[in-house]
């Protein structure tokens, strides 16, 4: 349970035991189509509207997580989902038709770590036998929220980020074969007074560190415990930033060992600037990427810190800085659980 | 202020030099040649166009104006529409922002975006999103001068 100043040790070890991680056309362009189930032909999805398209994708990723466990709504007991459109709106949506008690869930892209933090815990105390946690985010859709209308021609800065088109799901049980959840260590909102809304990665470097260096903390471990440190999404710069406050505070974090799913998700040759964002980024590369390689034995302790941005496009144009926050959860591979 | 919001300011300082380290620029040399380069290109297809108006048909150089805007408006909502202008854009930068096509543009725009919202909520309310700021301004600016014209001429 409680350990150090806030993160939860999961004793009783919780398995992600099945996963559903589906992208956009852009995505399946990228460097890791692999570790898609599936990928929509165009950005509308077959609905007309972005928002809709967003609903759309992640109901996609929960229904397939369901069919590749063999499950259907009745076995599992909770969702935790968020979403980064105004009110949550998609998520709640998508749980409108998937039909399964849910809890609605806010930290910007650091949605998805906060939600397998929570479903982890809920598991960890007997609340559920199985519980279902992801996040969507689609590029039309946030765009118009977040900045311009998509086909406005403003000029992006090199700092920025393109939100994926892209949702992950995961169904965690607390039993069965897979990697399992260990720890979590909970963010606290970090605002270092940086405003420039296309430099994300700048302003959320800080609250990934904070998170990383409490976790390695409460859990007394040292930064090589982990075999890949992977924060989402911190992007080019922001991972940067991070590298240079880790050696600034002695944390010896090394750079191989340290990976952003912002820069994972697309090819150098894609027009995404500093890399990839958006709460869907964190969990697609996550459950699909990363889960992948943990069970090809390519990585044993993984350690993900989502973070994100708790910005509006009103505090943005009231000039005020960005809080941010940034949430880790520890997956590690158990000798001979892998199926 | 007492020590530790001092601190805590002292902290932001710091960590804002480090952003700005890493911080890559935009590049801002680069970007002005291209805006000249290619906002030059516009106005000379313009040109041509104009040319083009008053060689085929009956326009004069002053009245070949309003067809020649015209037509450069109609080929940038068209490649607004058809997902193009933002690369356009992303390119060329204040080439493509600044002539008459860059206006035209902030306005198909937000009317395609907000289309999901219906005709009246959606494109009829939201179409100066980005545009009606040039005209709010425009208009005081126009005030002003006016007014100092009027004043220096009394």
């Amino acid at each position: 349970m409680l350990t150090g100043k806030r993160t939860w040790l999961f004793e009783t070890k919780p398995v992600i035991i099945s996963t559903g991680v589906i992208g956009g056309p852009f995505e399946q362009k990228g460097a890791i189509p692999e570790d898609f189930d599936a990928f929509y032909e165009d950005q509308w999805f077959g609905e007309d509207s972005y928002e809709k398209a967003q609903k759309v994708l992640f109901e996609n990723a929960c229904e397939t997580s369901m069919q590749k466990a063999g499950m259907t709504k009745d076995d599992i007991q909770f969702v935790f989902a968020g979403d980064l459109l105004n009110q949550i709106t998609s998520t709640s949506f998508a749980c409108r038709k998937i039909n399964i008690p849910f809890f609605g869930l806010f930290s910007a892209c650091a949605t998805s770590m906060e939600g397998l933090a929570l479903a982890a815990f809920i598991l960890n105390s007997n609340g559920a036998d199985k519980v279902m946690t992801g996040s969507a985010s689609h590029y039309g859709a946030v765009e118009k929220t977040f900045r311009y209308p998509n086909d406005y021609g403003a000029q992006k800065p090199p700092t920025s980020q393109r939100t994926a088109t892209a949702a992950g799901a995961a169904i965690l049980s607390k039993t069965g074969a897979g990697p399992a959840i260990t720890s979590a260590t909970i963010g606290k909102v970090v605002d270092e007074g940086l405003k420039d809304p296309f430099n994300m990665g700048g302003a959320m470097a800080p609250a990934a560190v904070d998170t990383i260096e409490a976790h390695l903390q409460d859990r007394n471990l040292p930064p090589d415990y982990y075999d890949l440190i992977v924060t989402g999404d911190l992007a080019r710069i922001g991972r940067n930033i991070a590298l240079e406050l880790f050696e600034k505070k002695g944390l010896e974090v090394q750079e191989n060992q340290f990976m952003d799913c912002g820069i994972l998700l697309y090819k150098k040759d894609q027009q995404v600037m500093a890399g990839a964002s958006g709460s869907g980024c964190s969990a697609a590369v996550t459950y699909g990427h990363l889960l992948n390689r943990m069970k090809r034995g390519e990585l044993n302790r993984i350690l993900v810190v989502a973070t994100g941005a708790l910005l509006s496009p009103l505090t943005f144009q009231q000039q005020e800085s960005i809080p941010c926050i940034a949430h880790a959860v520890s997956i590690e591979m158990q000798g001979g659980i892998s199926s | 202020m007492d020590q530790n919001q001092q601190n805590k300011e002292q902290q932001k300082r710091e960590y804002q030099q480090i952003a700005a380290k890493h911080e890559e620029k935009r590049p801002i040399g680069i970007n002005c040649l291209k805006a000249f380069i290619i906002g030059g290109l516009v106005c000379t297809f313009g040109q041509a166009v104009q040319n083009f108006y008053m060689y085929f048909f009956d326009f004069t150089e002053k009245t070949a104006g309003d067809p020649t805007v015209a037509t450069l408006i109609f080929i940038a909502i068209l490649l607004t529409g058809f997902g193009v202008y933002r690369r356009f854009g992303q390119f060329a930068g204040a080439g493509s922002a600044v002539p008459v096509t860059g206006f035209a543009n902030s306005m198909a725009s937000a009317a395609i975006e907000f289309r999901t919202e219906g005709l009246v909520l959606g494109t009829g309310s939201n179409m100066f999103k980005l545009a009606g700021s040039v005209i709010v301004f425009g208009t005081v600016a126009a005030f002003v001068i006016a007014l100092v014209r009027t004043l220096l001429g009394m």
